[in-house]
């Protein structure tokens, strides 16, 4: 079969590869048991050959530090059912562990990170779930302000909460997710999109 | 450039169209015929291409039909000839079986009857006449009595001794009678042995008799087919649409099971072949790996239909010499059985997957009541020994697929073929309607030049005079030059 599939010349990768965010700065981090039914949802749906990460998204994070766990599924589903069910065991053991939020919150850096991992998995469908309120707090001396490269990718913003002063002025909110649409998109993302309904997390999978 | 240019009094078109008009007259009249030339000669541009594609298409949907006619007939005849030999192979065994027992059937017969006629004759036996003495008695009865007390004392001693041998005759007489019905009722096993030998001697004649006759009829069939009769065209056409539908109504629900084997042994494949390796964006490795599966099991079935001789795809297995033949699907049933031997193994490997891929997806939604998706398909409601049976009989099921797709390719020979044949006829006739349509456009165009210029031609009417009579009436039929009339084969117009 390796063979049929070599021969036709340029081998294409057909695998999905999610890269999920985890916001856990401020207030934000008490929204972690929501992550964990995300990745369940994750766990439950990719397929031998996927990869998956998952990063936590601090202060500063673009760094390979922050991910929490990783793994690329082996080919023999037998073999995938025991790295879901340990994956599962790394996350657990994460939420428990965070005891309080980070001080500032470093999505941009998060996301080139995930762009690394992803183009270097060789994933054909690649996908970053931010999970948080995508409000961005970087310290004065983390640099951010340039442009990003996320060819192909889709990009998409999970739970993304309002905050107290969202209420006051939802432009505020509403502002903030069209700056990153705006962002994502000039980066030459493919897609993106805000899923704030955990109920119905099959949309993260359904293209436009 | 201005839209009034043309006019002659700027201000006013209709004068200036008007007095254009005027003058255009002599030199439209001037150029009539070469006008009329090129109308009639563009359209024919036109319409003469198209004519003569409807032509060719006419004749090859002719030579298509006769193509179609050929391998119908051809069909046909091999059927036929089929279906005869068939018979007489029947005919043969009935024969071998049956005739070939004849003559010690006739001998049993035979040895039956003497039998029967021997007893017969002994039945016929009378019991002996009686003997000399009676005629002496027959003297003496004729004494008249005399009173005398010797001779009554005699003939009282006679009478007894005549009493005591009349009682023995009659006993002999009965006894014997007893043994002559002994005797024929002795007969009755000889008669239904015989009689039941005759029903089947009956039987099998009958049996003959209706092998002729199908003989009979198909020699009918064949003469006809021979003969290229229309009759026999329209009948096997007929039966070749028949069947073409029922081949196709078996494909499909053959395709539901091949279908429904898919789903069995897909996912069992991604255990062997890896379950992360696709071929296209939607086409994975295993996928294509079970239909694999599935089409060699369709191909060996197949191939045990031809050396089975149930089918005739292949006519090298249908000519190979029996021996040869036997052990070639002696091999092919071993394939069979194999390949569905590995059927059970994966619907038992499936079952144990999705098992534990339930598990895991049930411990997974416990976690904060997360919804995750578990497999809920048809083939999981269906139990392990289900599964298990399906995948064992499936592939056999797949074997069969040979016969309906025997029918299917020669009955979709003749289908298609025919629906090419009015496919390509109506094209023909769609050809010559536009054909048609351009050639009257030409006469149309033609007389509406004439329709301008109608004062000249008035004119020219009157000066040529009444003699020329009505075919210099503009717009006359007989003034357009019309297309040559085109002759047929046997120069008919």
């Amino acid at each position: 079969m390796a063979g049929l599939t070599a021969c036709s010349g340029k081998q294409q990768n057909y695998n999905t590869g999610v890269y999920m965010l985890v916001d856990t700065s401020g207030t934000y981090a008490k929204e972690l048991g929501k992550a964990q039914k995300v990745l369940n949802f994750l766990l439950g749906t990719l397929n031998p050959g996927d990869s998956l990460a998952v990063a936590r998204v601090k202060s500063r994070s673009f760094t390979e530090k922050d991910i929490i766990a990783k793994v690329t599924f082996d080919k023999v589903p037998s073999r995938v059912h025991v790295q879901k069910r340990q994956f599962r065991d790394n996350f657990d053991k994460f939420v428990k562990s965070v005891k309080r939020g980070s001080a500032h919150t470093d999505i941009t850096g998060a996301i080139i990170q995930a762009a690394e991992f992803l183009n270097e998995a060789g994933s054909g469908n690649k996908i970053i779930l931010i999970f948080s309120d995508m409000q961005e707090e970087l310290d004065k001396r983390t640099v951010r302000d340039f442009p990003i490269q996320l060819d192909g990718f889709r990009v998409i913003a999970l739970n993304v909460t309002k905050l107290r002063t969202d209420n006051v002025d939802p432009r505020r909110y509403l502002g903030r997710l069209e700056a990153w649409r705006e962002r994502v998109l000039q980066a030459g993302a493919k897609e993106w999109r805000v899923v704030n309904d955990l109920e119905h997390l099959e949309r993260i999978f359904r293209q436009t | 450039m201005a839209a009034d240019w043309w006019m002659i009094w700027p201000g006013n078109p209709a004068l200036s169209a008007l007095v254009l008009f005027l003058i255009s007259i002599p030199f439209l009249y001037a150029g009539r015929k070469p006008m009329h030339g090129m109308i009639l000669s563009l359209t024919r541009a036109v319409s003469s291409p198209l004519r003569m594609a409807a032509r060719w298409l006419n004749l090859t949907a002719e030579q298509l039909r006769q193509r179609n006619r050929t391998v119908l007939m051809a069909h046909g005849r091999e059927e036929v000839t089929q279906a005869i030999e068939r018979e007489f192979q029947r005919v043969t065994d009935l024969v071998q079986r049956d005739l070939q027992g004849y003559p010690a059937l006739q001998r049993k017969v035979m040895d039956e009857i003497t039998r029967v006629e021997e007893d017969y004759r002994k039945c016929s036996e009378v019991p002996p006449p009686p003997p000399e003495w009676t005629k002496a008695i027959e003297a003496i009865a004729k004494i008249k009595p005399s009173g005398d007390g010797l001779v009554e004392m005699l003939l009282e001693d006679i009478k007894k001794s005549i009493d005591k041998i009349y009682d023995k005759a009659l006993g002999e007489y009965r006894r014997s009678f007893e043994e002559r019905h002994k005797i024929l009722k002795g007969f009755m096993p000889f008669w239904r042995s015989l009689n039941t030998s005759m029903e089947r001697v009956d039987r099998n004649l009958n049996g003959l008799q209706d092998s002729a006759s199908k003989i009979d009829a198909q020699m009918d069939k064949y003469e006809q087919i021979v003969a290229r009769s229309e009759k026999v065209e329209q009948s096997l056409t007929s039966s070749a649409t028949v069947q073409f539908v029922v081949a196709s109504t078996f494909l499909v629900l053959m395709f539901g099971g091949a279908f429904v084997n898919f789903r069995l042994i897909a996912l069992p494949m991604s255990e062997m072949v890896g379950g992360g390796d696709y071929i296209t964006e939607n086409l994975k490795a295993s996928d294509v790996a079970a239909l694999v599966i599935i089409f060699l099991e369709a191909a060996v079935g197949l191939m045990l239909m031809e050396t089975l001789r149930i089918t005739h795809l292949f006519p090298r297995i249908n000519n190979m010499a029996d021996d040869k033949r036997r052990r070639m699907m002696w091999v092919m049933l071993v394939f069979l059985v194999t390949l569905a031997g590995i059927e059970v193994a994966l619907a038992v490997m499936r079952d144990q997957i999705v098992a534990a891929s339930i598990a895991l997806k049930q411990a997974l939604g416990t976690a904060e009541g997360a919804v995750v998706p578990v497999e809920t398909g048809l083939v999981t409601k269906i139990p392990t020994a289900g599964q298990m049976v399906l995948g064992f009989i499936l592939p056999f099921v797949l074997a069969f697929m040979g016969i309906p797709f025997e029918y299917f390719i020669y009955s979709a020979r003749t289908v298609f073929g025919a629906l090419l044949v009015m496919g390509v006829r109506t094209t023909a006739l769609l050809l010559r309607i536009v054909s048609n349509a351009f050639r009257h456009l030409g006469k149309t165009l033609v007389m509406f030049y004439d329709v301008f210029i109608f004062l000249p031609l008035i004119i020219e009417k009157r000066v040529k005079g009444d003699t020329a009579g009505t075919a210099a009436t503009p717009g006359h039929p007989a003034e357009v030059a019309s297309f040559p009339k085109r002759r047929n084969a046997t120069g008919e117009l």
